[in-house]
């Protein structure tokens, strides 16, 4: 009985905490969602737990601003999020399935160096990465925010460990006596098979391509090239106290929605994949 | 015969596959870093429009990084990191160990899930962003302190070197112990329920029953959670640059060792950024070692080749 009594108030503080924990996580994003929609001359004379009906007007200042494109970057992070995602995730599938389904005498040597590099931070191969890309003329343009996402250890690693536990390898044999070829074989059987591990995969490298601020600030120049994190970057660095700062909370609002909307659709997806990609069990 | 044949025969589509990796690899990764080392050894910089270098000088980058403030930024880096990941480890197990157990009954986990990741995905920009105007000397932190009576003139939070390296603490706890709880969530469900059982009828309660079975179970899980999470920590930038502009403000205290990294890449000074950018790749590289040695082992945190060891001594 005396243990029934302990869980019971282990149990309201366990809420309590959850509750502090997550007003402290949407607190931010209800000021930051408040303050948007009101206007300058309103958010100098305090904060208010209310919205204003400046939402509108504030959005319509962030379209026309033409020193922050935000819109055109929100299209620019689009473009290399998007092709990041979708070039990462097919080459890191068809590379695991290349070490997965093939017996070759590099193979054992392939797969170890992929692990060994499996955490290797991009920072520190960034001043030759500047240097190259410049040298190679892709300075200031989003290819090389895209190109080099063939390379991705950790996604191959999660794609390779899904091939382990989701791919009998006499399916791959059945399909060669139906005469399928290799390269067919895997875009027509494979790939489905691997759906919803490309799926998580596709959401993760998204993510993390919208969010990447590092590489971009490093490679991109001209305003119309900038990505989102750079602009934001570029209004932190600007004569700030003089702006209108309705527009500014609306700026970070339009950085940080989509991928939030994304997230409300496909939560549950998303919290399954982060354990998944993982230690080996 | 006729099957290994075959098999020779299909060892050149395994090379195929991983072709576009490797190549990708080599050209945006290797040559790179063989680049950067190679300039680390040159005196190589621009001062205005003028051109220095590059000219060979041996260690003398690295000597002269030694005598700069490296070791301060190391500091500064290794603080904002521990700042955000005491509190990140402690809270990630405690909510993970509550996730887990029924008897509390806890309602609405899958929302608490949600909200508590959420922070994860947000651009960690647009976050040091909304941080800096928030807690700006006439933000709304600052307006609601004030209107509550708890504070009668507003508090310079970015002007004091607590308050910078808080609020970096603060947002880098916010943005990953989600992450961690999940993570640890799911070492603990892979413990086996038998012996939670067997230590409930021997009348283990649940502080016992947390250092005694779940701390020592999930230990592989926990060592690697704490080794990525270095490497993050080592990789910190994007909160402190943009919350600092690129300062590292109050007197370069919030500067981290990439903020410092992307200075000199910045003003072109590719000698000193190389040789920084060894540092931190040996760094890294014992770091990657030991990750996969975690990763590849069965054996992840070296206790049963301790075993194995022990046992050959006391043979031999």
């Amino acid at each position: 009985m005396k243990s029934k009594g302990t869980n019971h108030f282990r149990s309201i503080i366990a809420h309590i905490v959850l509750i502090i924990l997550s007003f402290m996580c949407l607190f931010f994003f209800y000021i930051l969602f408040i303050n948007a929609t009101r206007s300058h001359a309103d958010l100098q004379k305090g904060f208010s737990a209310l919205p204003g009906n400046y939402f509108l007007e504030n959005l319509k200042n962030v379209a026309n601003d033409g020193t922050f494109p935000m819109f055109r970057g929100i299209l620019n992070s689009l473009i290399v999020s998007g092709c990041s995602a979708a070039i990462c995730t097919y080459f890191s599938a068809l590379t695991a399935y290349g070490l997965y389904a093939y017996n070759f005498k590099l193979k054992k040597a392939a797969f170890t160096f992929i692990m060994a590099i499996l955490v290797m931070p991009t920072q520190v191969t960034a001043m030759g990465f500047l240097r190259l890309v410049t040298n190679m003329g892709m300075y200031d343009s989003l290819l090389p925010l895209i190109i080099p996402a063939i390379a991705s250890p950790s996604v191959f690693y999660f794609m390779y460990s899904y091939l382990q536990s989701s791919l009998p390898l006499s399916l791959v044999e059945a399909a060669r006596i139906d005469g399928s070829g290799e390269f067919r074989t895997f875009n027509q059987i494979v790939i489905p098979i691997m759906k919803p591990a490309i799926a998580v995969q596709a959401i993760f490298t998204f993510v993390g391509s919208w969010n990447n601020y590092f590489v971009p600030a490093l490679v991109i120049q001209s305003k119309d090239k900038m990505t989102v994190p750079i602009l934001i970057a570029t209004l932190r660095g600007a004569d700030y106290m003089n702006f209108d700062m309705g527009k500014i909370y609306m700026m970070i609002l339009v950085a940080i929605v989509p991928i939030i909307l994304v997230y409300l659709f496909l939560s549950k997806y998303i919290i399954a994949g982060v354990t998944l990609g993982g230690v080996k069990e | 015969m006729e099957k290994k044949h075959k098999k020779i025969d299909y060892a050149k589509w395994g090379y195929l596959f991983i072709l576009p990796f490797f190549v990708s690899f080599f050209i945006f990764s290797l040559i790179p870093l063989v680049d950067t080392i190679r300039y680390s050894f040159f005196e190589y910089y621009r001062s205005g429009i003028k051109e220095v270098g590059p000219n060979f000088v041996g260690l003398e980058n690295y000597i002269s990084l030694l005598g700069s403030d490296m070791l301060k930024y190391t500091g500064n880096t290794m603080m904002l990191w521990i700042i955000g990941f005491i509190p990140q480890i402690v809270i990630a197990l405690l909510l993970a160990e509550w996730f887990v157990d029924a008897r509390l009954k806890i309602h609405g986990t899958q929302f608490f899930k949600v909200v508590i990741y959420l922070p994860n995905l947000i651009m960690a920009s647009a976050f040091a962003m909304l941080f800096f105007t928030m807690f700006s000397t006439n933000g709304p932190i600052n307006s609601i302190l004030m209107s509550l009576g708890w504070i009668s003139q507003p508090v310079d939070f970015l002007g004091s070197v607590t308050g910078t390296r808080s609020l970096v603490g603060l947002m880098n706890f916010l943005m990953w112990f989600g992450n961690s709880t999940i993570m640890l969530m799911a070492a603990i469900m892979g413990i086996s329920p038998d012996i939670f059982e067997a230590s409930e009828l021997d009348g283990c309660n649940s502080v016992q029953r947390f250092f005694y079975i779940t701390l020592p179970q999930i230990r592989p899980i926990l060592a690697y959670t704490l080794i990525t999470a270095i490497i993050g920590g080592l990789q910190m930038f994007d909160v402190p640059q943009i919350l600092t502009n690129g300062q590292g403000t109050p007197d370069r205290t919030s500067m981290t060792l990439i903020m410092f990294l992307n200075s000199h890449l910045k003003s072109k000074n590719y000698g000193m950024a190389g040789a920084l950018s060894v540092y931190l790749f040996v760094v890294s590289g014992i770091l990657c070692f030991i990750v996969y040695r975690m990763t590849n082992n069965d054996d992840p945190d070296g206790s049963k080749a301790a075993a194995k060891k022990a046992k050959k001594q006391r043979r031999g």
